[in-house]
């Protein structure tokens, strides 16, 4: 009966786009805005995984996520050091400051210091100069949005900026994830960036560490703690730390949430009004089949079947929509810079749209199934 | 004597409940026998087409029972009862009830896929089917593609394709003009009588009265007449007396 199922489906051709429209459209709206929301959170910690050599994060026993600390004194580098279980620790600076460009216009930056001798702390991926190019007097490397930002149709590698009244110069741009407020990031030697930033007693934002063995981090971390009276965590606390901090004290969880809401609600509003004209249209022939000799189970697979059929290429297409958004979005703009949809984005707008069409269906399905075969003789 | 196709005894069939509830029919005690045509007959509200769902299988009586080739149909269980019909009945309706968006062959292929036949071979039986009812040419039109007669005639070969014992019909050419009418009786006389089958059909089309076997009156509930019209007078005259 399968196909019978789907022929009476595709053949009224308005309701079946209609449908497909229904939770093409919704598909695109849940997937799109929960994929941004996603990304959005994730940007909250981009700074965390820009870090790939340290596997612990050390910080003042308040703080909460990676802009939001308090300077540590330089003695805290030794105390950590000192922890059993720590391989080594190196001091990271990271602190705003404001740039005035060639153009004169001033940018509000943030200022990532790295230590002197091993630069842990700079994302892996340069695209521009090289490592040794930070030694040089003065020197920054920039991220590759921020270039763009501050440098719009000019090569960033060799220009002159005024960093909190100080010159500085830009020898190499390196590859790192947008952070959640998109600023630009300079990174520069800890010893410069001592020099750059406002001066107060304590300067020192992060003990970046890393533990003898790296199924330790947690156990190490836990240790750090109990040694100094420091918050320590390993890369992914850290990083979800910095999300729940934004997720909690932000808006955006909300909006973005009532948007998706509003996606789910705009998907049932058409798909169940349509379905449920779609079946009471062909209510005579339901029941013509009940009469024959249909049984209830296949009039069951039968809707089933349509409200799959629809779902899964109405899914397709929004999924297909929506990625192609991001994808465009992300080859063609810094704003959306490395973001992706995750599968799990993808599983729960699956699960939205069987909810949505399945749950539709099964009220649509009522109606057959109360229908007496006998109604089709009067 | 022969054995009846259809044995009524004692159907009593009430709607509603309580002070709202109506007696549709009281007491019906029929026979029909197979290699009949057999027409029933009545004015709307007489409980025709509630007694013509009751022998179908498609609405459980009040009382009594329904032997349907043996078969007391209203002891079968719900499923049996709809796996039986599905074997065993064929149903025309007044409306013709073809699914719009399927061709004339696969709306007259339904009954074999529902019993699980593969598509081709149901399609195949089906486009059999139409060439006996003259219709072959048309097994690739939609229902709206054709006009009342033509549908009519799709319905009764959808009816027929699984070569059912009984074949159920509701005034058949209701929706139909009188030539197109009388041609559709015409027709379902000549491929649905057979001797090991029985059709019923439910009408008040007098047009047509004179191609019955058997006439069973009904009125408000209860039977009033059975007779085998004379075919040599007309029957109105019949009727009448």
């Amino acid at each position: 009966m399968g196909w019978i199922a789907l022929r009476m489906l595709t053949g009224d051709k308005v309701k079946y786009y209609g449908l497909i429209f229904g939770i093409a459209f919704s598909t695109l709206l849940i997937a799109q805005q929960s994929t941004l929301f996603v990304n959005l959170m994730l940007r909250a910690s981009a700074a965390v995984w820009d870090v790939t050599d340290a596997d612990i994060w050390v910080m003042d026993s308040r703080a909460e996520f990676v802009d939001g600390t308090k300077p540590l004194p330089s003695t805290d580098l030794y105390r950590v050091r000192g922890v059993p279980g720590v391989a080594w620790a190196v001091p990271n600076l990271r602190q705003g400051a404001t740039v005035r460009t060639a153009a004169g216009e001033l940018e509000q930056v943030t200022v990532v210091g790295l230590d002197d001798a091993t630069l842990i702390g700079l994302p892996p991926r340069i695209l521009r100069g090289s490592l040794g190019d930070l030694s040089a007097p003065d020197s920054l490397f920039i991220d590759d949005v921020g270039s763009r930002k501050l440098f719009p149709n000019a090569d960033p590698v060799g220009q002159e900026i005024e960093l909190n009244d100080r010159r500085a110069v830009i020898r190499g741009v390196v590859d790192a994830n947008p952070s959640f407020t998109s600023g630009v990031l300079l990174y520069t030697q800890y010893s410069n960036a001592l020099n750059y930033v406002p001066g107060t007693r304590n300067r020192m934002t992060f003990v970046l560490a890393r533990a003898a063995e790296a199924k330790d981090a947690p156990a190490t971390a836990r240790r750090i703690e109990a040694a100094t009276g420091l918050r320590a965590r390993t890369q992914s606390e850290f990083a979800r730390d910095s999300i729940y901090y934004v997720a909690a004290n932000t808006g955006i969880p909300i909006n973005f949430g009532l948007t998706v809401l509003l996606g789910f609600i705009v998907g049932v509003a058409i798909v169940g009004l349509t379905f449920s004209l779609f079946i009471r249209d062909n209510i005579k022939q339901f029941g013509a089949l009940k009469a024959i000799g249909v049984t209830n189970a296949k009039i069951r697979g039968m809707v089933a079947l349509q409200a799959g059929w629809i779902g899964f290429i109405g899914y397709g297409i929004g999924i297909g929509l929506a990625t192609a958004f991001i994808v465009i979005g992300g080859n063609n703009s810094d704003t959306f810079k490395g973001f992706y949809v995750p599968w799990q984005v993808l599983v729960g707008v699956g699960i939205a749209v069987l909810l949505m069409v399945f749950g539709t269906g099964f009220i649509a399905l009522l109606k057959v199934l109360r229908t007496e075969p006998a109604e089709v003789f009067r | 004597m022969r054995d009846p196709a259809i044995s009524v005894r004692g159907i009593v069939k009430d709607f509603g409940n309580g002070e709202t509830r109506v007696r549709a029919l009281h007491g019906i005690d029929i026979d029909v026998f197979p290699g009949e045509l057999t027409y029933l007959v009545g004015e709307s509200g007489s409980g025709k087409t509630t007694l013509i769902s009751i022998v179908a299988g498609i609405l459980y009586p009040t009382q009594g029972s329904v032997r349907v080739f043996g078969s007391e149909i209203y002891d079968l269980s719900k499923n049996a009862l709809v796996l039986f019909r599905l074997a065993n009945i064929g149903f025309i309706f007044q409306q013709y009830n073809l699914i719009p968006t399927l061709t004339a062959a696969e709306n007259a292929s339904v009954p074999l896929v529902a019993a699980g036949m593969k598509r081709g071979q149901a399609v195949e039986r089906a486009r059999s089917a139409l060439d006996k009812l003259n219709i072959g040419q048309l097994a690739e039109r939609l229902p709206r593609q054709m006009s009342g007669g033509q549908q009519q005639r799709v319905a009764i070969a959808r009816a027929l394709v699984h070569d059912p014992r009984l074949i159920v019909c509701d005034e058949p050419t209701a929706a139909l003009d009188a030539s197109s009418g009388r041609r559709v009786m015409d027709l379902l006389r000549e491929v649905a009588i057979q001797p090991d089958r029985a059709v019923i059909i439910v009408t008040h089309d007098n047009r047509v009265f004179d191609l019955a076997d058997r006439i069973l009156e009904i009125e408000d509930g209860r039977m009033v007449g059975d007779r085998r019209p004379d075919k040599t007078k007309p029957l109105q005259q019949e009727l009448q007396h």
